[in-house]
């Protein structure tokens, strides 16, 4: 597919792309090319390239140290952050992509197939044995440019993406392979199709499903988590999140247009709503959060890759130990208990 | 936070009459009439009371309380809440145009309720049944923490007295003002009904005007059978949300019952006044197929 093609040409990272916030480092990255155009001439800037480099790096470790909520959406939502299809390729071995709903379509928004997750660990009295474990991914699938947001339709999934998604959730049961899905949308798809096909059915149905499946299920946010639309894949027994990723129930500027009444005050929203890895994880809406490279998961997708990897690794072998039932148990109770209210 | 028995809220409610009734009221003293939010005609109010809030004219029909919907459909008498007592807990102490906290009270003092979604256990055609009854007149019908915990509550209760489970939406999806906790009610019921599923015990979903957003994604689609009354709004996502996205006016009908029964979501379109008997012949049924 032509499409693949042209994104995995994107991962390169090349060409850097600075948010408001960084501009401060513009000058940095600047200088270095300059020291680079001119090292050509018999002269060794190596060493002060270097320097640049390890200032650049302090400066970005304390920008992202104190970005605010909705600069962290700017990061979550940044044009390079690594994709589904990215993370799965560079965590998985041999993913190989599935695709359709077997009813309507094939949705490009919402992607999956299987993989292999290798040298897994599994101890017994006889010693450490290491094993290829299969496992099957979904996750939404945004683009890195406009013209690659409009074929993938920046991420929004249709009933079939949920379908499909589906679909492959209980291909996954069926052959007993653990499940992990990568949640990057800014929600459910809100349009005419959309609702004939019935969105909100097949958003339901996935949640009723997910909560009754038998194999481990991990689930990661690693962009924008929005909505419903985040949560009809998000039902694992451990919610991951990546360190700049937000997870909400409406966008800050939809928050702020509806609520504030003024669609400007999304930093305040995004402030007040409490959607930040650190804020999901004190409600434990999240189970752990994922540290990023410094300046972000964009910076270094083979250094976010082995991050995410690690905690894979951690949590699945921990479920690996439960038996299907307490599979089931173990997720309903997660669920069964979030909430906070007061009762006499 | 100082305790208002539901008994004081009834009181209140009573007291406060011209507060009970949210739909459209022409400015007359004493509120006599009202215009029908469909045909505009002005129809005097006791006359619409008198046909279950239903249009006379075109048919509309307005919203119920939870408590007169309960008094409409379920046998005299027969219902009997249960977690009677549980608030919602302003835990990002958020402020919108008001803090969230005395929006609950507010709400609280208008409705009666103490949150948007009373449960508990009633018969219908004398088949004994779980229910929970939606009221739109709380904020919006918003499902939060409450609603997320008492549905759960009730599926389990259902499934512990082998009872089939009705429940009648009436939402505007989920409680923004409690942030992704709401967004967590939808994984929270789904799971809940996942369990009442797998044992086998039947569950109705009634959609009224409207059932939106999170509340449509979640329980109020997974009906064993799902029943809609006439030319309710019901959709996952609101209508002026869809028309900015796709930059065109939507077709008439669209996101309506009729419209859901149309494409494969809604089994039944039933007009409020044959509501009742309708629901006893399914409940009859699966009382006729248990095991
Ligand atoms: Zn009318």
């Amino acid at each position: 597919m032509t499409m693949e093609k042209t994104e995995q040409k994107h991962n390169s990272q090349n060409k850097k792309i600075f948010l408001e916030f960084e501009k401060p480092l513009i000058e940095l990255y600047k200088k270095i090319e300059d020291l680079r155009k001119t090292s050509g001439a018999g002269l060794d800037m190596a060493e002060e390239i270097r320097m640049l480099e390890k200032r650049i790096k302090t400066l970005q470790r304390d920008i992202f140290s104190k970005l605010t909520p909705i600069q962290v959406v700017q990061v979550a939502r940044h044009i390079k952050r690594p994709s589904t299809l990215d993370l799965a390729n560079l965590i998985f071995e041999d993913f190989t992509e599935l695709h359709g709903d077997r009813n309507f379509a094939d949705d490009p928004a919402l992607v999956g197939g299987i993989a292999k997750l290798s040298d897994c660990r599994k101890s017994s009295p006889l010693g450490e044995t290491f094993f290829d474990q299969p496992v099957v991914v979904i996750g939404h699938q945004k683009g890195k440019s406009t013209k690659e947001n409009i074929a993938r339709n920046f991420g929004m999934a249709h009933p079939e993406g949920y379908r499909k998604a589906l679909r492959l959730m209980r291909f996954a049961e069926r052959f007993n392979a653990p499940i992990i899905s990568f949640i990057d949308t800014p929600g459910a798809f809100p349009g005419l199709g959309a609702e004939e096909r019935g969105q909100a059915e097949a958003i339901a149905k996935n949640l009723r499903s997910m909560a009754g499946l038998s194999v481990p299920f991990i689930s990661i946010i690693s962009g924008e988590g929005g909505s419903g639309g985040a949560l009809g894949i998000g039902m694992g027994n451990r919610v991951l999140i990546l360190e700049f990723s937000i997870y909400s129930v409406i966008s800050p500027e939809g928050c702020a247009s509806i609520l504030f009444r003024d669609a400007k005050k999304a930093p305040h929203a995004a402030e007040v709503s409490k959607i930040t890895a650190p804020d999901l994880l004190e409600i434990n809406v999240v189970d752990e959060i994922i540290k990023e490279p410094v300046g972000g998961a964009h910076n270094s997708y083979e250094e976010t890759a082995k991050n995410i990897k690690t905690a894979i690794y951690k949590h699945l072998a921990e479920l690996s130990k439960l038996s299907p039932r307490e599979l089931i148990a173990d997720r309903y109770r997660k669920y069964r208990s979030m909430g906070f209210f007061i009762e006499d | 936070m100082p305790k208002l028995s539901l008994h004081n809220w009834f009181q209140k409610k009573k007291e406060n009459k011209e507060a009970e009734n949210p739909n459209e009221k022409l400015d007359i003293p004493g509120n006599l009439w009202i215009k029908c939010t469909k045909c505009r005609a002005a129809i005097f109010n006791k006359e619409i009371e008198a046909n279950q809030k239903v249009c006379p004219k075109c048919g509309f029909h307005f919203k119920l309380s939870a408590h007169e919907r309960i008094a409409l459909i379920l046998d005299r008498g027969s219902f009997k809440e249960i977690s009677t007592t549980m608030r919602s807990k302003d835990f990002l102490n958020f402020v919108d145009s008001a803090p969230y906290s005395q929006r609950i009270l507010r709400s609280q003092e208008k409705t009666g309720l103490s949150d948007a979604i009373v449960i508990g256990e009633a018969s219908i055609g004398k088949i004994a049944i779980g229910c929970g009854v939606m009221d739109f007149s709380f904020m919006g019908g918003s499902m939060g923490s409450v609603v997320g915990e008492k549905i759960t509550r009730i599926c389990e209760y259902c499934i512990d007295k082998k009872l089939p489970l009705i429940i009648f939406s009436s939402s505007g999806g989920a409680r923004m003002q409690e942030g992704i906790m709401s967004l967590m009610q939808m994984a929270k019921t789904s799971s809940a009904l996942s369990r009442l599923r797998e044992i086998g015990i039947p569950y109705i979903s009634v959609m009224t005007n409207p059932t939106t957003g999170g509340t449509t994604a979640s329980f109020a689609m997974l009906g064993d059978l799902n029943i809609a009354e006439p030319d309710a709004l019901i959709g996952f996502a609101g209508p002026r949300v869809i028309e900015q996205t796709i930059r065109q006016k939507l077709p008439p009908g669209f996101q309506r019952s009729e419209f859901l029964k149309e494409h494969g979501m809604v089994d039944i379109v039933c007009e409020r006044s044959k509501m009742r008997d309708l629901l006893i012949k399914i409940f009859a049924f699966f009382v006729n197929t248990r095991k």
